[in-house]
This record gives C-alpha cells, structure tokens and sequence, in this order.
C-alpha cells in the first residue's frame, strides 16, 4: 500500500477506487476522502494525486485543476493573529 | 460528452445538501428525479459551511422545522446506508446581559413549550460544559444549552444522500450547466442545459447563491442577496469539547470536528455582497482575537486554512420554499441564509410530498415567495457566522 496523502492517511488504492466510483476533480477527491484538508493543506499530496488522477481518466496533467490556495501560506498561531488585532 | 437524460418527473438545479436531499425523497416515493450541477456536488454553500444542527430559534416554526430535521438526522445514517457524521454534542449559546437573558428566558420557554429539551446555565455551568471558554473574556453572564443540536459532516451527509438517491433510480448530471429554464404558457416544460434539453413538467431551484439567476431564467424575481462569509479551521488537537459556541451579539460560532480541528466562522469586519469569494486579512485577525478572548487555550493553536462562501440571505432570514404564483411546476428551495444544511433533511420531505402527492403544509405555505409581496414578515434574530 503507497500512502499518497501523509496527514490524512489517503492510500493511492483509496484514490484509485474513489476515481473508479466516479471521482473526476482533485476537489471530489477531496470532498470524498479528506485529501489535502491535515496540516500540510496538500503540499505533498496533491501533485502525487494529480498525476495519479491524470493516469488514471486519460487526461494530462495540464487538464487537472489543482485547487484553489488558501491563506494561511503556513500555519499560523491563533494568539499571533490576535495580538495584532484592536479587539 | 454524455448527454443529459430527455425527460424525467423533476429536474432538480443544484447539487448541495438541498438538492441532493431532495432527489432521494423524491426518488423513495418513485419519481424520476435529474439533479444537475455546475461543478461537483457539495461545491457551493454545503462544502463550504459549518455544518452546525441547531434547533435554539427564536421563531416557532423554524424550531419546530429544526427539531423534525434533528429526528430525520438521528436515523439517518441508517436511512441512508453510510455514516454521515451526526454527533450530538449540543449547542451553547452565550448570554451577555439581562436584556439577552430576558430573550434567552422567553425563547427557553418557547421551545420548551415545543418539547425541546434545552436549559438556561449559569457560569459554572458553561465551564462544565466547555472547559476551555473564559465566560469572563465572552463577557457573558450564562448560556442556554441544547444538548441534542449539533453537526454533521457536510461531504459525507450529501454524498450518502446523493448515493442512496442514484440506487433508487436518480441521475445525477455534474459539470453541466443550466443555461435556461423552459417554459410554455405559464408552465415549465424542463431545463436547457450545455449538454442538450431535459423535459420535466417540475423544475426544482436548489441552487443556492446562484437561485437569483436561475429564477431569473424562468422570469421569477426572488428578493436573495449573496453575502461572503469567512470559515477558519486549526491544526487537530485532542477532543476538549463537544458543543458548538455561539454568540448572536458577536456572530462567532465555533466547535471541534470530529477529526479534532476547530472551524470557526464570525461576521466579516466589511460586508460583501455579490459574488466575491477572495479571503480577507481583516476577517483573519477579527476571528482569532475573538477566538482568543472566548477560549484563550486556543492561542497557540495553528490556524492552518481560511476559505469563504455564500449565505444566500432574504429579507427575513427564512428560505423560500414552494410553488411560485404564474408558473406551474417551477418550485423553489433556496435562501436559506446560512441555515441551508441543518434543514435540508425536513424541506426535502416536506417538498417532496408537495410535488408527489400534491401535499401542502401551513409551514410552506409561511416559507412561500408570496410572503414578500403583502410584507406579513416574521424575521428569524438567531443569526450567526
């Protein structure tokens, strides 16, 4: 067994099965398994799971959307945050 | 491209929690049901929500819409043979002086009246409750507490509703697009799409922020408004509490999934209307300072994502759901105002004996569009996020 995504602990047959039921989208991979939503947001699984996805439906990887990034670049303390605010 | 089936009984636009909901009650009482979708299912609102259940509302009728969701939600991983996520760890609504425990009071005997169970606790008790809160930084003097509210998992509740809905017979049509409603002499006859015609004598609006248009398309004008809204979400930690948090004066909610992260959302500092989705600075710091200030445990934290989406908001905070006068067959199922994932399982029953049996009920016909015309408005105050 090959685990793709680290945090969520998604194997490559997970992937592959989810792809086979249907999965189209890195976002329905996502939706479906988790995949990308630990700590690391996806910086080590997602380009993995897109060449797997890409494989897999006959496209390449220029078809398969990567996601939508989103602050914060790294994780952030939440006191950090609010020690800068006026509240 | 595969085309889209030529006809089916309802066509249902949108593939969220609503839309999907709807397609396995529709489905279970033997309608042939096409559910179409712009991108994938749960990519609007649903995926992108707290997916908080709540039954804590100052309107009669949206308690008792909440409590018989609650009852379906309590099954529903049965139901609907696969987990969905439901946890019942109540809700916790802060209470920060004697005028909101005088509406806290009357709203507490209201849902009482009802058969809610819920109670007002004093401080002690909401440190009983949640360990972590400060009920001095929330500045609050109580809470009430509904032990049997609580969340769901938003992904796996649509897609098991969406999977039992297609064993019962449903198609499901995603990355279609919905170019236009068809109509023919006061009645609609079915959906254009880009992947050709679908002839359905009901066409169901489910699609959320997007509704505006889609009534557009069939000459309907329906008074929803787009607001962005803001979610953070933390790095996971061990279980420290059950409840959801929140706080009408200051809009926070916040809870801990079942993965262990808490996710969070408050009222942006600027308004947004319109269909703007880029994540904000201001909501960033906003949301952790008052994180901060209700659970201060919570400062070293990571905060690892925020993202945005749509409440899709009327003019009384209540969706509109229904028939629409002048256009037989066009139902609508929208504008639920953030509140469109806890109630879904009780609107898709009741919209389904609406357009099975023919079924109305006295809370569809309070939720119908033609409220706004003779302005008879009762507005829902319990509004979060």
């Amino acid at each position: 067994m090959t685990i793709i995504c680290r945090c969520e602990d998604v194997s490559e047959e997970e992937i592959m099965k989810a792809i086979e039921e249907g999965c189209r989208t890195l976002d329905e991979l996502k939706h479906r398994l988790r995949l990308g939503m630990g700590p690391c947001q996806g910086r080590t699984c997602l380009p993995l799971a897109a060449r797997i996805l890409a494989r897999e439906t006959g496209q390449t990887m220029a078809d398969v959307q990567m996601q939508t990034s989103r602050p914060p670049a790294v994780p952030v303390a939440l006191g950090l945050l609010a020690g800068d605010s006026r509240d | 491209m595969i085309a889209v089936i030529e006809r089916a009984d309802v066509a249902i636009v949108g593939g969220g929690i609503n839309g999907c909901a709807l397609a396995y009650e529709l489905s279970r009482r033997g309608a042939e049901v096409a559910v179409v979708e712009r991108r994938s299912l749960t990519s609007g609102a649903t995926g992108r929500c707290g997916a908080g259940v709540r039954q804590q509302w100052s309107a009669r009728e949206n308690v008792t819409l909440a409590m018989q969701s609650v009852e379906i939600f309590e099954q529903l991983s049965q139901d609907l043979g696969a987990d969905i996520g439901f946890r019942q760890g109540g809700y916790l609504i802060a209470v920060h002086d004697e005028e909101d425990l005088r509406q806290a009071e009357k709203n507490v005997a209201m849902q009482r009246s009802l058969g809610l169970e819920v109670d007002i606790l004093s401080p002690h008790e909401v440190t009983e409750i949640v360990p972590i809160l400060d009920v001095e930084g929330m500045r609050a003097i109580g809470a009430t507490f509904c032990p049997t509210d609580g969340h769901a998992d938003p992904f796996k509740t649509t897609y098991a509703y969406a999977e039992a809905a297609r064993r019962q017979g449903a198609h499901f049509y995603r990355f279609t697009t919905v170019t236009d409603i068809l109509t023919d002499q006061g009645s609609v006859t079915g959906v254009r799409t880009d992947r050709g015609d679908l002839s359905a004598p009901v066409v169901v609006n489910a699609a959320g922020a997007w509704s505006k248009q889609i009534a557009a398309m069939a000459g309907v004008e329906v008074p929803n408004v787009p607001y962005k809204k803001e979610i953070i979400v933390t790095e996971r930690m061990a279980r420290v509490f059950d409840a959801m948090v929140i706080s009408f004066r200051d809009g926070i909610y916040f809870s801990q999934q079942d993965e262990g992260q808490v996710l969070g959302g408050i009222p942006p500092p600027e308004t947004v209307t319109g269909y703007h989705l880029e994540p904000t600075f201001s909501f960033l710091q906003h949301m952790a300072a008052t994180l901060a200030r209700y659970a201060p445990v919570l400062s070293h934290i990571n905060v690892i994502r925020q993202w945005t989406g749509f409440y899709d908001v009327t003019p009384d905070a209540r969706p509109i759901l229904g028939p629409v006068e002048g256009l037989e067959g066009f139902i609508q199922c929208h504008g639920f105002s953030g509140h469109g994932f806890m109630l879904a399982p009780m609107v898709a029953r009741l919209l389904a004996d609406l357009i099975v049996d023919g079924a109305g009920s006295p809370i569809l016909e309070s939720l119908n569009l033609a409220r706004f015309e003779d302005m008879d408005i009762e507005q829902e105050h319990s509004v979060v996020g």
